[in-house]
C-alpha cells in the first residue's frame, strides 16, 4: 500500500468516524440533555420528545450507528483493498 | 411447587449448565485463557459482552434507580450504552488488529515503556476490584433474599461457581458461560416487564407501554405519573433536579469510562478479525439495549404501581391513603426483609408516602394531617418484587433470582479474568519473569484468578467504603486514565512515552483526589471527605460522579503538551501505529 493510499484510507475513516460521532453527540447530548426542555413541548408515541431521546431514542440511535459504521467501514476496506479474507 | 424449592431448582439448574459449559470449554494454553483463542464468533461475543457488561447493578438496581430519579436516571441509560459507540469507532478494531492479550500490554508496547505498563496495571486493578466487590455483594444479596441463606453462605456459593469456570476455563470458559447467562438474564428481565406492561396498558412491549395510556383512564402513563408525583411534593417524573452541566458530565464520564473499562475492551480481543470486532460491538449494544430500553419502562410502571397501591384514593382525603392492615401480600413479604419499612408517624393506621424534604410542600402535607413520609423503600425492590406485584406464577419469581445471579456472576468472572491476566501476563511475564514458559504462565494465571476470587469475596463480605463508589471511582478512573492513553496511542502518532505517562498520572491523581475530597475513599481514617458534597462547592458544579470528564481533558492536555516538549516516539512505534490503523 502506498503512503498516499494509506493516508487517503485513514482520512475516509476519520471522516466516517467524525460523522458518526456528530450524530452520537446530537441524539444524546443535544436532544437528550441540552435541548431537552425545548423538545419536551413535542411528543412521540405519547412521550415528551426530549425525555424520550434521553431514555429510549438515543439508545436506538447508538445501536444503528455501530451497525452503520461497521457496514460503511467494510466498504471502505474493500475500496482500498485492505479488507480481511 | 413451593417458591423456595422452585428457586433452588432453577438456580441450581442454571449453575449446573454454567459448570457443564466450563468443563466443555477448558483452556489449554494462555491464548485460550486470555482471549479464548481468538475464535469467538461476533454474535456469541456480542452476547457474552452484554452479559459481561450488565452487572447486578444493571439487573437489580437500575430500574429502581430510574423509578425514583425519573429524568435524572437518564445519565445511566445513555451513559452505559453510548460508550459502545466510542468503543466500536475509536478503540475495538485497532486493539484487535494489535492482536495481543491485555490492555496494559498495548499501552506498554505503544509507549515502549514498562513504567507505562505498571501505571496501566494499577489503574486496571483499582477499577476492577472496585467493580467486582459490588458483584460479589450482589450475589450474596440475591441468595439471601431468595434462598433465605446468610449473605456469607450466598457469597461462598457464588465464589465456588466462579472459581470453577473462571479458573478452569479462563476466557474461553467464561465466554460461553456468559452466552448462557445472557439468555437467562434477559429472559428473566423481560418476562415480568411484559406482563406488567399488559396489565397496566394492554400493550405487551414495555418500550411502547412506556408511552401508552393506562387502561381505562384516558391519560398516558407518564402524564399520570407526572401528575401524581407532583401532587405528592416530588419533582415531575419527566424533568430532573440535577443541573444541566452535571447531567452532561456524568453521562460523558460514564460513556468514556465504559469505553475504557478493561474487562469490556478485552472482549473484543477474542474475535477472529478486525471487522468482527466492529460488528461484534454492534451486536453487544443490541443485546444490551434490549434490557436498557426495557428498564426505564419498568422504572416508570413500578413507581406508578407502588403509588397506586399506597394512594388508592384522592390525595389528601382520609380514605385516599392505604390502610396499613389492608396492605397486599407482597408488601408484607418485603417488609419482612426490611427493604420496605413503614413508620406510622401520625398514628392514623394508614400509610402516607410523599416528599417530606420539600419545604414548599410542607403546608399542604400539614393541612392533610400528614406528619412526615411514612414509607421507606429500597430501590432494589422495584425489580425484585415486580413478579409478585403483577401476581405472576412462582416460576417467574425463581427465574428473576436466577437472572440476578447470572448478571452478577457473569460480570464478576469477566473482571476476575482481567485481574488475573494483569498479574500473570503484565506483571509476571511482562516485567518480572519474561522467560516464563507458556505452561507456567497459564498456571500463574489460574493461581492469580483464584487469589483474586478470594480477595473479591472478602471485599464483598465486608465492603470497605470505596467499594460503594463504583460509579464515581471505577468509571472516573477509566475515563481519566486508560481511555485517553489508548485513544491517543491510536490516533496521535506524536504522543510519546513521557506524554502518556504524565497524562495518565495527571488524570488518575486529579480524579482520585477530587472523589476522595468530596466522598472519602481510602483516607476515611484521616478525616476524608473534607469537602461538603453539594453543587455549590463542586468545581464548575460537577459532581464527583462526573469529574472523570475533567480528569480526561487534563490527561489529553498534559499528554499532548508534554509529548511536543520531548522527543518524538521512535520510528518503529510510528510504524506500529500505521499498522494497527489498517485491518490487513
Amino acid at each position: 500500500m502506498t503512503p498516499e493510499n494509506r493516508s487517503a484510507y485513514w482520512r475516509s475513516n476519520l471522516r466516517l468516524v467524525g460523522l458518526c460521532l456528530l450524530i452520537w453527540f446530537i441524539c444524546s447530548y443535544v436532544f437528550g440533555i441540552l435541548l431537552v426542555e425545548q423538545l419536551n413541548t413535542m411528543r412521540i408515541g405519547g412521550i415528551k420528545l426530549g425525555f424520550w431521546f434521553a431514555q429510549q431514542g438515543s439508545i436506538y440511535v447508538f445501536v444503528a450507528l455501530i451497525f452503520f459504521y461497521a457496514w460503511r467501514m467494510n466498504k471502505i476496506d474493500k475500496k482500498y483493498d485492505v479488507h480481511e479474507e | 411447587m413451593e417458591l423456595k424449592s422452585l428457586t433452588y431448582l432453577i438456580v441450581g439448574a442454571s449453575f449446573a449448565l454454567y459448570i457443564g459449559i466450563a468443563i466443555w470449554s477448558r483452556a489449554h494454553n494462555t491464548g485460550d485463557f486470555y482471549v479464548a483463542g481468538k475464535g469467538v464468533s461476533p454474535l456469541a461475543n456480542g452476547m457474552a459482552t452484554a452479559a459481561d457488561w450488565m452487572s447486578a447493578a444493571s439487573f437489580i438496581s437500575m430500574a429502581g434507580l430510574i423509578a425514583f430519579l425519573g429524568y435524572d436516571g437518564s445519565v445511566y441509560l445513555m451513559g452505559w450504552t453510548g460508550g459502545y459507540v466510542l468503543l466500536a469507532l475509536l478503540l475495538a478494531p485497532y486493539l484487535r488488529k494489535f492482536g495481543k492479550f491485555t490492555v496494559p500490554e498495548f499501552i506498554s508496547e505503544r509507549y515502549y515503556s514498562k513504567a507505562a505498563r505498571i501505571v496501566a496495571v494499577i489503574c486496571l486493578i483499582f477499577i476492577s476490584f472496585t467493580y467486582v466487590a459490588g458483584q460479589m455483594r450482589g450475589v450474596g444479596i440475591v441468595f439471601s433474599r431468595f434462598l433465605e441463606v446468610e449473605i456469607t453462605t450466598g457469597l461462598l456459593i457464588g465464589m465456588g461457581v466462579v472459581f470453577i469456570y473462571a479458573v478452569l476455563g479462563g476466557m474461553k470458559g467464561i465466554t460461553y458461560t456468559q452466552v448462557a447467562q445472557y439468555c437467562v438474564l434477559i429472559f428473566a428481565y423481560t418476562v415480568p416487564a411484559v406482563f406488567i406492561a399488559i396489565q397496566l396498558t394492554g400493550n405487551p412491549l414495555p418500550q411502547l407501554a412506556f408511552g401508552s395510556e393506562v387502561a381505562n383512564s384516558g391519560a398516558s402513563l407518564l402524564d399520570k405519573l407526572d401528575n401524581v408525583v407532583t401532587s405528592l411534593g416530588f419533582t415531575q417524573y419527566t424533568s430532573g433536579t440535577k443541573s444541566t452541566i452535571d447531567v452532561f458530565c456524568i453521562t460523558l464520564a460514564l460513556m468514556v469510562g465504559t469505553a475504557g473499562l478493561p474487562h469490556v475492551i478485552v472482549r473484543f480481543f477474542t474475535v477472529p478479525k478486525v471487522r468482527d470486532a466492529r460488528l461484534s460491538a454492534g451486536y453487544a449494544l443490541f443485546f444490551i439495549a434490549i434490557l436498557y430500553t426495557t428498564a426505564p419502562a419498568v422504572g416508570a410502571m413500578s413507581r406508578y404501581n407502588l403509588i397506586q397501591t399506597i394512594q388508592p384514593g384522592a390525595i389528601g382525603t382520609v380514605d385516599g391513603s392505604l390502610e396499613y392492615e389492608d396492605r397486599p401480600g407482597w408488601f408484607r413479604t418485603w417488609e419482612n426483609t426490611g427493604l420496605l419499612h413503614v413508620d406510622d408517624k401520625n398514628h392514623d393506621g394508614r400509610i402516607q408516602y410523599y416528599n417530606d424534604a420539600n419545604p414548599a410542600f410542607m403546608p399542604t402535607a400539614e393541612s392533610y394531617g400528614w406528619q412526615g413520609n411514612e414509607l421507606a423503600v429500597d430501590r432494589d425492590i422495584m425489580v425484585l418484587a415486580n413478579p409478585e406485584i403483577a401476581h405472576l406464577p412462582n416460576w417467574v419469581i425463581a427465574l428473576v433470582a436466577a437472572g440476578g445471579v447470572a448478571a452478577a456472576l457473569s460480570t464478576a468472572a469477566g473482571l476476575l479474568l482481567v485481574i488475573s491476566a494483569a498479574i500473570s501476563h503484565d506483571l509476571i511475564k511482562g516485567i518480572f519473569a519474561p522467560n516464563i514458559s507458556d505452561k507456567a504462565e497459564l498456571l500463574a494465571g489460574r493461581i492469580a484468578a483464584a487469589v483474586a476470587i478470594l480477595i473479591a469475596g472478602y471485599l464483598g463480605f465486608d465492603p470497605p467504603g470505596w467499594v460503594a463508589q463504583v460509579v464515581a471511582f471505577a468509571f472516573g478512573l477509566a475515563a481519566a486514565s486508560l481511555f485517553p492513553a489508548i485513544l491517543l496511542g491510536i490516533f496521535f502518532k506524536r504522543v510519546n512515552k513521557e506524554g502518556a505517562i504524565a497524562g495518565m498520572l495527571t488524570g488518575l491523581i486529579f480524579t482520585y483526589a477530587y472523589i476522595e475530597f468530596f466522598k472519602g475513599l481510602f483516607l476515611k481514617w484521616a478525616g476524608a471527605p473534607w469537602g461538603i458534597n453539594s453543587a455549590e462547592h463542586w468545581l464548575f458544579g460537577i459532581s464527583p460522579e462526573g469529574i472523570g470528564v475533567i480528569g480526561m481533558l487534563l490527561n489529553f492536555a498534559v499528554a499532548i503538551s508534554v509529548s511536543y516538549l520531548t522527543a518524538a516516539p521512535p520510528e518503529r512505534i510510528q510504524h506500529m501505529v500505521e499498522n494497527i490503523r489498517i485491518p490487513r
